[in-house]
């Protein structure tokens, strides 16, 4: 396993280096500068403002300048939330999402392998059919869909939940939900397919001519093969979830780094919206990799080379 | 191409027909529907936040537009973003997918190790900031040559594109796998031997075999594509108005959501076309791959 960890590394560092560099070229690429106001700056503060945040000077020694800060592991100064380093930023947004986010990839997962299973051994029964149509509707309705409607039905007509906001646990349940369940459907699919595929298989069907009991066939000796798909999917989605932490966040009012991200853009703020890029790169690499590794302690007949 | 019986066969249960009449409505809706209105549904009017009525039977928006309208409008954008996008897509695909496949071997590891990467990395994140980036380019780029429909359309052209270039990897996958079985099997064995150009052999007796399979990746990614553009869209980074799609009326219908006044149907309407059309498509796409491939 270690062995797979650090031959993975350089590559793993090349993407992280991909990364910076696409993120550095496609914000200077767009028209406009941070500085770009309705109304006109004097050229002078302009410079001066240049200066500050390091934007003057060719562009090759700005990346290379930046590169070297992202190294030391300073992401600089935003350009608009005045006098407010990437950093601090971050450090006070990446907590909410990853709570946000974590939670979902509980309920996605355990939910999702749970429905799943539940379909699989009762194939083609009602229940089979429910489950799969209602993860199929999970699949088609987007969560900014989805979102506001469990405000209304729970936050505004049952008045069981808040309907938004952040700071205590109740608040985190409406939006959890929502980020998980396109995701939990994913997976229930996933999972079906393939606990139907291993209880065809010649070690199922020793295991029930041994005369096992049907749950012990199912839950100790096909779900821990049937599992291995699903595993692979935990890599995907870990950065699906990011993503939708966007909205979801939009959506309830959370001040998760979500909201910082698509302002970054709008404002042309660089380096903010670099910092949210790297460090989300970043962290989805290393789960990745952990993912992988996990694959091959949980699959003996796999190895991983590569 | 699909064998003959496969339509009838899938057709043949009720929910196959009802998604396909939902599909053919709402594309027919979408393609001519909007052209049916009178000049003073389209338009701003007096009447703000009317409920649905038999005049307006989505009820009307803060700008006193008819919400059908605007719904309709946006299926047609949010329809020719998916079916293009997914075509953008369907070429990039199946095209990496040969490749690798037929080449096979070191080739094929480092192609479907890139896909694996792309696969982990947040690809709408970087779509956000690609259509920022270019946008302003494009339709200076369009202005210099004075092709107006490119600078009313150039948001809709960047979504095309960017979409279908985030949107291939599955198929690639898909097509790998099949070309890795279809090129151990003796006719191309005999192609190769009778000297036929690779070239050829990848579109002549590789292609063809691996058509139906693509078709049903197909429809699986046009609702995949539509739902990507309406996220950027929900967010007020992909389609703008006074263009509209699904995700941007949402994003309207999301924001009349609260504790004061719920305007529902700003909500309800666009939110309802959206998912049935995406059901339907996802559910046509689910029985075509079943029958296509029951293993899976």
């Amino acid at each position: 396993m270690l062995k797979l960890i650090i031959r993975r590394l350089p590559a793993l560092f090349f993407v992280l280096f991909c990364v910076i560099t696409l993120t550095f070229f496609l914000v200077r690429l767009a028209p406009g500068g941070p500085f770009d106001r309705e109304r006109k700056i004097p050229p002078a503060i302009e410079a001066q403002l240049l200066a500050k945040y390091q934007l003057d000077g060719p562009l090759w020694s700005q990346f290379t300048g930046y590169l070297a800060d992202v190294v030391r592991g300073d992401l600089r100064l935003s350009t608009k939330y005045r006098n407010r380093s990437v950093n601090e930023i971050l450090a006070q947004t990446l907590p909410v999402t990853f709570a946000l986010g974590g939670l979902s990839f509980l309920l996605a997962t355990a939910g999702g392998v749970w429905l799943g299973t539940f379909a699989a051994v009762r194939r083609d029964s009602a229940a089979d059919r429910l489950t799969m149509a209602a993860a199929l509707l999970g699949l088609s309705i987007p969560m900014f869909v989805v979102g506001p409607i469990l405000v209304l039905v729970f936050g505004l007509w049952l008045k069981w939940l808040p309907v938004g906001g952040w700071g205590s646990p109740a608040q985190l349940i409406l939006p959890a939900i929502t980020l998980a369940i396109p995701f939990a459907a994913v997976i229930a699919r996933l999972m079906r397919t393939s606990l139907l595929e291993v209880l065809n298989q010649d070690f199922v069907r020793t295991a029930r001519a041994k005369g096992l009991p049907d749950r012990t066939v199912v839950y100790k000796h096909a779900l821990r093969v049937a599992i291995l798909p699903v595993v692979t999917y935990l890599g995907p989605l870990a950065a699906h979830l990011l993503t939708g932490s966007i909205v979801v966040e939009t959506v309830f009012n959370i001040p998760g780094a979500g909201g910082f991200f698509v302002n970054s853009i709008l404002n042309r703020d660089g380096f903010l919206l670099g910092g949210v890029v790297i460090v989300y790169c970043a962290l989805l690499i290393v789960f990745n990799l952990l993912v992988d590794a996990s694959y091959a302690l949980l699959d003996r007949r796999i190895r991983v080379d590569a | 191409m699909l064998e003959p019986g496969t339509t009838a066969r899938i057709l043949r249960r009720p929910a196959a027909r009802i998604s396909l009449g939902i599909l053919i409505v709402v594309a027919a809706a979408a393609a001519i529907g909007p052209e049916l209105f009178p000049l003073s549904y389209r338009e701003p009017g007096p009447l703000q936040y009317a409920p649905p009525s038999w005049q307006h039977p989505f009820g009307t928006d803060l700008n006193g537009r008819d919400v059908l309208y605007r719904v309709l409008l946006g299926a047609r954008i949010s329809l020719i973003v998916g079916l293009a996008g997914a075509a953008v897509s369907l070429f990039l695909g199946s095209a990496y997918g040969l490749i690798a496949g037929y080449a096979g071997g070191k080739i094929d590891n480092a192609m479907m190790r890139l896909v694996d990467i792309i696969y982990s990395v947040p690809r709408l994140i970087f779509i956000l900031i690609f259509i920022n980036a270019f946008d302003g380019h494009v339709r200076d780029f369009a202005a210099r040559l004075d092709w107006q429909w490119l600078i009313s359309y150039s948001r809709i052209v960047i979504l095309i594109i960017t979409l279908g270039l985030i949107e291939w990897l599955t198929m690639a996958r898909i097509v790998r796998g099949q070309v890795l079985a279809l090129k151990e099997r003796s006719f191309i064995h005999a192609a190769q031997s009778l000297g036929q150009s690779h070239l050829k052999i990848i579109t002549r007796h590789l292609l063809p075999n691996i058509l139906p399979i693509i078709i049903v990746y197909l429809t699986l990614t046009v609702p995949a594509v539509i739902l990507d553009e309406s996220f950027l869209s929900f967010l007020g980074l992909g389609i703008q108005p006074p263009q509209a799609s699904w995700g941007s009326l949402l994003a309207e219908g999301a924001q009349s959501i609260n504790p004061l006044k719920s305007y529902w149907w700003l909500l309800f309407f666009p939110a309802a076309t959206m998912s049935a059309t995406l059901l339907a498509l996802n559910y046509l796409g689910d029985r075509l791959r079943d029958t296509l491939d029951p293993r899976r």
